[in-house]
């Protein structure tokens, strides 16, 4: 940081600060990981255990044979999936926003801004009973379709694009390039950055998504894995051993995925102009 | 003719934001009028099977939402949660960014993402852990305190008790983001300013108070107003924890609002209500850049 002289006694001072902190904040993920190895007896017993005294697989493997966790896995891979497609909407708007002129460009974005605004109540409802007459409750369809465009994203990459020169753009034109070809080979290169940050987030976004699966899928052949989770923990209230297995299950892949990109994402706050 | 050739020669802008444009009008602008729409109806179950048996009421949802004294409840609870919460996010995310910020060294990387990582923990998974945590009888909260001979504490099942430990997970999740848009922005303050103040002497107390904090007003602000309007749409923590209980006591605005909605089916109702939550967002996020207004005046 800026200040060169730094007093040693400071120093030790934050980083003390810093891991009781650190310390405090994971204890949550610590007992997870710990009690999701102990058999179901060892969970209940007081005092309890850091370290499982027996540890065991046998909450995962549990997961897998007598809970439908193979199937929610499946679904939240489906739905990952499509919210890609969906990032790509929303990079494809961004371009568009920021690249061309073409008649009531500022009005639609500004709508675009405007339902950032509207908070998800006021929409829930009216999008279940259009799901509805549309005949898409308790389908996939239903499930994916009305996260795909993001308002926020599609702002993100506006913001990015627009720093792309438009000089770059005019020589594959001249070149020949056809728009499409432009996009796909020049832009999304340029702006690997912001497609960092935001496939990240929307990763995390469609593993963890939760509200909208549960109001529209009624069949546990649609549950995704916090779903399933969420009947889990109903239907075993108290075997907390299989409960933290599942948690485990979901937040350790998050987690690895985080600690690889982190570094993307707080640049990605950086360029967004926040400051 | 030429006005349709002229599209046809224009139409790549209009293909690029297409896609994503009518994704949103279906799913988010045509829902806020159907919203309000609703809102002065009693559509429930009934009127979704019959469409004949929907009647207009006029405003009589909105009437009958102040007199209702769940409504009321959930209004007191929200206020609650965002007058202690907001706070307590905005203190401890610009604390920690100011921590983190302090070294570059690969040990404040790994606690960046320490300190990160509740934010992007699934809301059900945290629900499970702190579930467990929070346990009366087996969890570990009460286990240290029973060390410090306190007695067991009913963390979920008393009214207040249980607003606050929603409070304290929802701030332990709430960190995460706030913190990386300070550290961005602290990151983003010129090196000179800094060497500038230290070469007038100004030790670190004073660098933190007249330098750091002044110019991240801008980050202040826009964690604050997003933030406040976040909380006013609290609903992720209490509806997997409590489920509004013990006796409403940690039933918030946008929870009324879904259970009126999905669970009783009162759709009407339920647009109303999350009407009134709108305005109130409004009101507050305008108050909120009234202030900021006549802060910046002098």
């Amino acid at each position: 940081m800026a200040i060169k002289k730094k007093s040693k006694a400071g120093n030790y001072l934050v980083i003390t600060l810093m891991l009781l902190g650190g310390i405090a904040v994971s204890i949550p993920f610590i007992w997870m990981i710990s009690s999701s190895f102990k058999p179901e007896s060892e969970v209940l017993a007081i005092p309890p255990t850091i370290f499982p005294e027996n540890p065991t697989l046998d909450n995962y493997i549990n997961l897998f044979t007598n809970m439908n966790f193979t199937v929610y896995l499946r679904n939240t891979l489906i739905i990952v999936f499509f919210s890609f497609i969906g990032l790509l909407f929303n990079a494809m708007a961004g371009y568009g926003f920021a690249k061309y002129e073409f008649k009531g460009r500022e009005k639609v974005f500004y709508l675009v801004l405007a339902t950032m605004m509207i908070p998800g109540q006021v929409t829930m409802i009216p999008v279940y009973l259009l799901l509805n007459e549309m005949g898409l409750t308790n389908t996939m369809t239903g499930i994916i379709l009305p996260g795909l465009a993001v308002a926020f994203s599609i702002f993100l990459f506006r913001q990015f694009m627009t720093t792309i020169p438009n000089d770059l753009i005019e020589a594959a034109r001249l070149d020949g390039a056809g728009e499409f070809y432009i996009f796909f080979r020049l832009v999304m290169p340029i702006a690997k950055p912001i497609f960092a940050v935001q496939g990240i987030l929307t990763f995390i976004a469609g593993w963890n998504s939760f509200l909208w699966p549960l109001i529209i899928a009624n069949d546990e052949s649609l549950y995704t894995l916090s779903v399933g989770l969420s009947l889990l923990q109903g239907q075993y209230a108290n075997n907390f051993a299989l409960q933290m297995a599942g948690a485990a299950f979901m937040v350790v892949p998050i987690i690895i995925i985080f600690s690889f990109f982190q570094k993307y994402i707080v640049e990605g706050f950086t360029m967004s102009g926040i400051k | 003719m030429s006005n349709f050739n002229k599209m046809i020669k224009n139409r790549h802008p209009y293909m690029f934001i297409a896609p994503a444009v009518l994704l949103l009008t279906v799913f988010s602008l045509i829902p806020i009028l159907i919203a309000f729409v609703i809102s002065f109806t009693d559509l429930n179950l009934k009127g979704l099977a019959d469409w004949s048996s929907i009647t207009f009421i006029g405003v009589e949802n909105y009437k009958d939402l102040f007199s209702d004294n769940t409504f009321i409840k959930s209004v007191f609870n929200t206020a609650f949660y965002v007058v202690i919460g907001v706070p307590l996010v905005i203190f401890f995310s610009l604390s920690i960014a100011l921590m983190l910020n302090y070294g570059t060294s690969k040990l404040f990387t790994v606690f960046r993402a320490v300190y990160y990582m509740p934010s992007i923990t699934n809301i059900i998974a945290v629900a499970v852990i702190w579930g467990y945590l929070y346990n009366t009888e087996y969890g570990l909260f009460n286990y240290l305190l029973s060390l410090l001979t306190v007695d067991n504490i009913p963390w979920l099942e008393e009214p207040t008790i249980a607003k606050l430990s929603l409070i304290l997970l929802a701030v332990w999740k709430g960190i995460g983001i706030n913190m990386i848009i300070f550290l961005a922005a602290l990151q983003g303050i010129p090196r000179s300013y800094y060497e500038a103040a230290e070469m007038d002497g100004a030790n670190r107390l004073q660098v933190l108070f007249n330098v750091t904090l002044p110019l991240l007003r801008y980050a202040t602000f826009f964690v604050t107003i997003t933030t406040l309007i976040g909380w006013m749409q609290f609903f992720e923590e209490p509806f997997v924890m409590t489920d509004g209980g013990p006796l409403d006591g940690t039933i918030s605005i946008a929870l009324f609002i879904y259970k009126e909605g999905f669970q009783f089916s009162e759709f009407g109702y339920a647009a109303a209500g999350s009407f009134i939550l709108f305005a109130m967002i409004i009101i507050v996020t305008m108050i909120q850049f009234k202030l900021r207004k006549s802060d910046t005046e002098y």
